[in-house]
């Protein structure tokens, strides 16, 4: 789609949208949350719409098919899609161009499917009723363009209902569905931002391949700009519902004039300086750990793995990987089936409720959901005093004191922010609030359980920067439990990748990421998408031609050890 | 206070309706003795006499005064649904918060032991129990509270539930702090603006439930004045087209209107449901 | 679909061991009373000789599980046992009752489920309309409203001032149908206004609930007109809330019948019920409670049973 050899611009453009201003309710207000954007796109041609949360992105993609979400509404601008101005438009005309000539992609396909009727009921559905194929026709359709969308057993597929198929594959279900009608402009909204990187590398290629063949227009929407950058022709990026730049793909990502396109560009270059491994007894010995949840299969499977002092070790792996279990079962809500932990010399109890208070004082955890690890209804003054009160029997004016002294340690002023509640915070903010409280008990070891996946990537950034000076102040060891592999090159000094309950590769980060690699670790490696324009093309060029190309991932009967 | 004001100020007529309602019954209840111009149960005419300057809404079926029993109905009727329904709530809280928290055997023991007992209706649950009991007000309070409780279980149960599995309360555990705190500190604000309102609805519940027996001649018995009873007793003159018996009723259905006027409106408010 | 048997035949499983708990909660309640049950029932003044001769009849001097299990044995064959008022055989007594009662309930049913469905579709579609604010006032005065309240009304209108219906609906075997009817209109209705509030708002509640689902938006977007969306989106997923919402009613019906068929005198199974409370005949509450807790606990199992079988989740299992 990239090819500009088209007629495009000659011909009138397929959707101009002018001085589009959208607003949004918050208690029981409107606000304006899209302020007089301007869009133009050509047949056959891919935009893609970049931006933080908040940005309006998903906003102004449902706008090009004249809709508004409940609690939004459109409230100025013209949206003409071929000569029609969608706003004035009857909701009959509108319905004539919904699913027949734009279609829309969700992000969530599990949700966006309905769970009463079989997929291949929900394609013909909308052929039939817009009377572009008959049923048999729309049914033969749909198991053509399952098999072009590399949907296993294509064929039979679509007779399935929706939970009776995994996430990528339903999402590459309900691209096919948006096909359809052959419509001449997709709107994807954030398609793969729920899937694993293995699987989003997949369904980016079909998503990319059924829309070169039918030379489809699409509005592609993402938070990620290496994703955007794979997909779009030309990229639009926006903040707060203002237009920041404007560019082809190429001018973007190699030439940005904008500070925050920069920004937005440099955001994954943080790195860490080499640290030399040391010798000396590690703080915590993971030893021949297994664990099940109960009566399901084993989550893990002897795991074995060492953290030292003041460094920083980095588990990744894919969701059900059992990184996530590792962390319970060392901070004793998971107590392990066999295997020991050794924290500073000594063996852990393995459940909760058996463990010293100062040994819980000793490792502390930072959860993924800043939302959801403050309590909405504790000032920070509470949420920071509490362990100080639990742990050290700080009262009064010396808790404060210790408190304000902690916000100064994760760069928020006291003053400011002592008496919030977590509702008056950022993303950002709660996150550091949260380092905060873990701080306050002086921990030997912080286990950071994706912490900067919640986080737009700017912000992400400046966590985890602040982590490391942490680190170096004061001497904490982190277990960094992550799936993206910006922050493993960004904070670790040795990383430790799982699949499937076990370790399949483990050693110092430039030994783990330089190859040669494992097979599991290469094909994780080769799918976190680059910065640069045509990475995916060449990807996948490399994957079709090597021996070693297998889509369904490493084999999962045995598992590379 | 100010926030109170301002959230007042923004509240639809209908709250603000259930809320004038609700104050003018706690006053009538609260005042009750200092508004009357007799006693309670004292017998100061013939029975049924019509409306007029001395009775203003004529007389019982003893010939005591209607306005005055009127009044002093709200006193008893709601005092004893209020103090049963805070009954409720605390043995409800305090088993659904304990179940959410602690989980496993002990959330399935008690779950299992609510769900039998919701299994039976509460009114002919409570006729079974006040026909072997008897009828006093104690047992009365004490057997619709526990009736009743296993509702608010239900709700306090679910609410905790879904705060419990909050990353903020693995964070208090793994910090090592107790049940209690817990309960208190973490799950008990949280859960605080729906109890709220389910309170409103439990009260209303509780009102009509105790109304109803009094109806029934097995609520609380004479001669306190109590507005379920007060129908009952004065039925015959709806047959000659009189409306005064129907006053009590009216009276219960004006409070319960208000309260769910209210709970109403504090729902839609906690349930941040944004209707575009 | 054995998957769905199985998890049908645990409900049932399920529901047969409530009744039994209940059984022996009502029975034992007599029981676990402090002091005497006969002191209590006969009074003070009572002398030893007809104490004594009272707790033969009750079979007060034979243990508690041995009586339980009698009585249980009597109720599954049939045999509910006798009046301690008249001596009267209890299923004599309860025969003509309960069917004038599920008569009652379902005249009820008939005009209150089919009016709060439709009312309450209509509310959730066209929400914030002027028609939904009204019915939301309605229905919340309406849900306020203690079942003597809304009856002694319709007394007061249909029966005395306009005449059209009799304030008291005495109804027999001899009558014919239409007659049977005709008398039962009142109580019925009252029954309806109480019931229907109720319906109409859970029914609102669940299919608004329904179409804030993404994949009703999604449906949107395929441009298909609204009574598509409904018909072909929604419905099938409703059910399941929909027949909750009934269910739950019907079980509503069954104890606001009691005050309604006293207020109406209606010969039913709740006269008799309060009839026994008031005399303490305590075989006559038992079994009157036993049998409105086991329509009770029929109606809401077999909500639970009929919304396993429309949830496409398990109807098509991985």
């Amino acid at each position: 789609m990239a090819s500009g050899e088209s007629t495009r611009g000659e011909r009138a453009p397929l959707l101009t949208m002018t001085g589009l201003r959208i607003e949004g309710q918050a208690d029981e207000e409107w606000h304006e949350i899209v302020h007089g954007i301007d869009v133009v796109l050509h047949r056959g041609e891919v935009l893609g719409l970049i931006g933080e949360s908040g940005a309006g992105k998903s906003t102004i993609g449902l706008a090009a098919m004249g809709y508004a979400r409940p609690g939004c509404r459109l409230t100025g601008g013209d949206i003409v899609f071929d000569g029609i101005e969608l706003r004035a438009a009857s909701r009959g005309r509108q319905r004539l161009l919904r699913g027949a000539r734009i279609a829309y992609v969700a992000q969530s396909a599990a949700a966006a499917f309905n769970p009463a009727h079989r997929l291949i009921d929900q394609f013909s559905e909308a052929p039939v009723h817009h009377r572009v194929k008959s049923r048999s026709a729309a049914e033969a359709d749909a198991r053509d363009l399952y098999g072009r969308l590399r949907l296993p057993e294509p064929e039979t597929i679509g007779y399935r209902y929706p939970h009776q198929v995994s996430g990528g594959q339903l999402q590459r279900a309900m691209v096919a569905m948006a096909m359809a009608c052959r419509p001449d402009l997709i709107v994807f909204d954030e398609p793969t931002t729920a899937l694993d990187v293995t699987t989003q590398i997949e369904v980016l290629a079909a998503i990319k391949d059924v829309v070169r063949q039918f030379d489809t227009a699409a509005i592609y929407i993402s938070h990620d700009l290496a994703v955007v950058a794979q997909m779009a022709d030309r990229i639009m990026v926006l903040r707060h519902g203002n237009l920041v730049e404007e560019g082809t793909a190429d001018s973007i990502v190699n030439r940005p004039e904008q500070d925050y396109t920069q920004r937005l560009l440099a955001v994954r270059t943080f790195r860490k300086p080499a640290a030399e491994p040391s010798a000396e007894e590690p703080l915590l010995r993971i030893e021949g750990i297994s664990a099940r949840y109960r009566r399901s299969a084993r989550v893990l499977e002897s795991i074995d793995l060492d953290i030292g002092r003041q460094r920083t070790v980095a588990i990744v792996g894919e969701s059900g990987s059992g990184k996530s279990t590792l962390a319970r079962v060392v901070t004793g809500l998971l107590p392990p089936e066999e295997g020991r932990l050794v924290f500073d010399g000594a063996v852990l109890a393995p459940a909760l409720a058996r463990r010293p208070r100062e040994s819980l004082r000793r490792v502390q955890m930072i959860h993924q959901m800043p939302d959801t690890a403050l309590n909405p209804r504790q000032r920070m003054r509470e949420v920071v005093g509490r362990p100080l009160t639990f742990y050290s029997g700080l009262r009064g004016r010396k808790r404060t004191e210790r408190v304000r002294e902690l916000l100064q340690m994760v760069e928020l002023e006291p003053d400011a922010f002592i008496d919030r509640y977590p509702g008056e915070l950022s993303g950002g903010q709660k996150q550091r609030m949260c380092i905060a409280r873990a701080l306050a008990a002086e921990p030997d070891l912080i286990i950071c359980d994706e912490v900067t996946s919640a986080l737009d990537q700017l912000v992400a950034e400046r966590v985890l920067q602040l982590l490391q000076r942490l680190q170096d102040d004061l001497g904490v060891s982190y277990m960094f439990i992550t799936h993206d592999f910006a922050t493993v090159r960004a904070i670790s000094d040795e990383i430790v990748v799982m699949f499937q309950g076990r370790i399949v590769e483990q050693g110092a980060r430039n030994e783990v990421l330089e190859p040669p690699h494992h097979a599991y670790t290469d094909l994780l490696l080769s799918s976190v998408p680059e910065m640069k324009i045509g990475w995916l093309d060449r990807t996948l060029a490399r994957r079709g031609q090597g021996p070693g190309s297998d889509k369904e991932g490493p084999d999962r009967s045995a598992p590379p050890g | 206070m100010r926030d109170a004001l301002s959230l007042l100020r923004k509240s639809p007529w209908s709250a603000r309706f259930g809320l004038f309602i609700v104050f003018a019954y706690v006053f009538m209840a609260v005042f009750g003795p200092l508004l009357t111009p007799y006693g309670e149960s004292e017998i100061v005419g013939f029975e049924y006499e019509p409306w007029g300057p001395e009775f203003l809404l004529g007389t019982d079926n003893l010939g005591r005064d209607m306005l005055t029993r009127l009044i002093y109905g709200a006193r008893n009727t709601i005092g004893i649904a209020f103090i049963t329904t805070v009954l409720a709530f605390l043995i409800g809280c305090v088993a659904g918060f304990l179940a959410a928290v602690l989980g496993g055997w002990t959330e399935q023991a008690i779950s299992r032991f609510n769900d039998i007992l919701m299994a039976i209706p509460q009114l002919i649950f409570a006729l079974l129990i006040l026909t072997i009991v008897g009828t006093s007000v104690p047992v009365l309070v004490v057997v619709i509270a526990v009736l009743d409780s296993t509702r608010v279980y239900r709700l306090a149960r679910a609410v905790a539930m879904n705060i419990v599995v909050m990353d903020y309360v693995e964070v208090a555990r793994l910090r090592g702090e107790g049940l209690w705190w817990i309960m208190r500190s973490e799950v008990l604000p949280n859960a605080l603006p729906p109890l709220v309102a389910e309170f409103g609805l439990r009260f209303c519940f509780v009102f009509l439930l105790l109304s109803a027996l009094s109806f029934l001649g097995l609520g609380i018995q004479p001669p306190t004045a109590d507005w379920g009873s007060m129908v009952r007793d004065n039925a015959t003159l709806i047959t000659f087209g009189d409306f005064t018996p129907i006053l009590p009723a009216a009276s219960i259905a004006l409070l319960t209107i208000g309260v769910n006027f209210i709970v109403d409106w504090l729902l839609h408010k906690t349930s941040g449901l944004k209707d575009g | 679909m054995t998957h769905i048997l199985i998890m049908v035949a645990q409900r049932l499983a399920l529901g047969l061991l409530t009744l039994f708990a209940v059984s022996l909660i009502i029975f034992l309640g007599v029981e676990l009373l402090p002091g005497d049950i006969t002191q209590a029932i006969l009074g003070q003044g009572a002398t030893p000789e007809t104490v004594a001769a009272f707790r033969r009849e009750l079979k007060l001097d034979l243990p508690p599980h041995e009586r339980y299990i009698a009585w249980l044995g009597g109720i599954v064959q049939g045999d509910l046992g006798q009046s301690l008022a008249n001596k009267r055989e209890i299923t004599e007594l309860m025969g003509v009752r309960l069917q004038n009662t599920l008569f009652l309930a379902f005249i009820a049913a008939v005009i209150s489920i089919p009016l709060a469905l439709g009312l309450g579709i209509l509310a959730a579609l066209y929400r914030n309309s002027l028609y939904d604010r009204a019915v939301n006032v309605f229905t919340l005065s309406s849900i306020s409203f203690p079942e003597f309240f809304v009856a002694y009304i319709l007394i007061l209108v249909f029966a005395v001032h306009l005449g059209w219906f009799p304030s008291i609906s005495n109804i027999g075997h001899e009558l014919g149908f239409w007659e049977r009817v005709y008398r039962t209109i009142m109580p019925a209705l009252t029954l309806t206004l109480v019931v229907v509030a109720h319906m109409m708002r859970m029914t609102r509640a669940a299919i608004i609930n329904l179409l804030a689902s993404p994949y009703i938006e999604m449906a949107t977007l395929k441009g298909l007109p609204r009574s598509r969306i409904i018909v072909r989106h929604a419905l099938p997923n409703a059910l399941a809330p929909i027949i909750n919402v009934v269910v739950i009613n019907l079980a509503y019906l069954i104890v606001g019948v009691v005050i309604v068929e006293v207020v109406f005198v209606y010969p039913g199974l709740g006269q008799l019920l309060i009839d026994a409370v008031r005399t303490r005949d305590i075989p006559v509450v038992q079994a009157t409670g036993l049998v409105f807790a086991a329509a009770y606990i029929l109606l809401n199992l077999s909500a639970d049973v009929l919304s396993i079988m429309t949830n496409p989740r398990l109807l098509h299992p991985r």
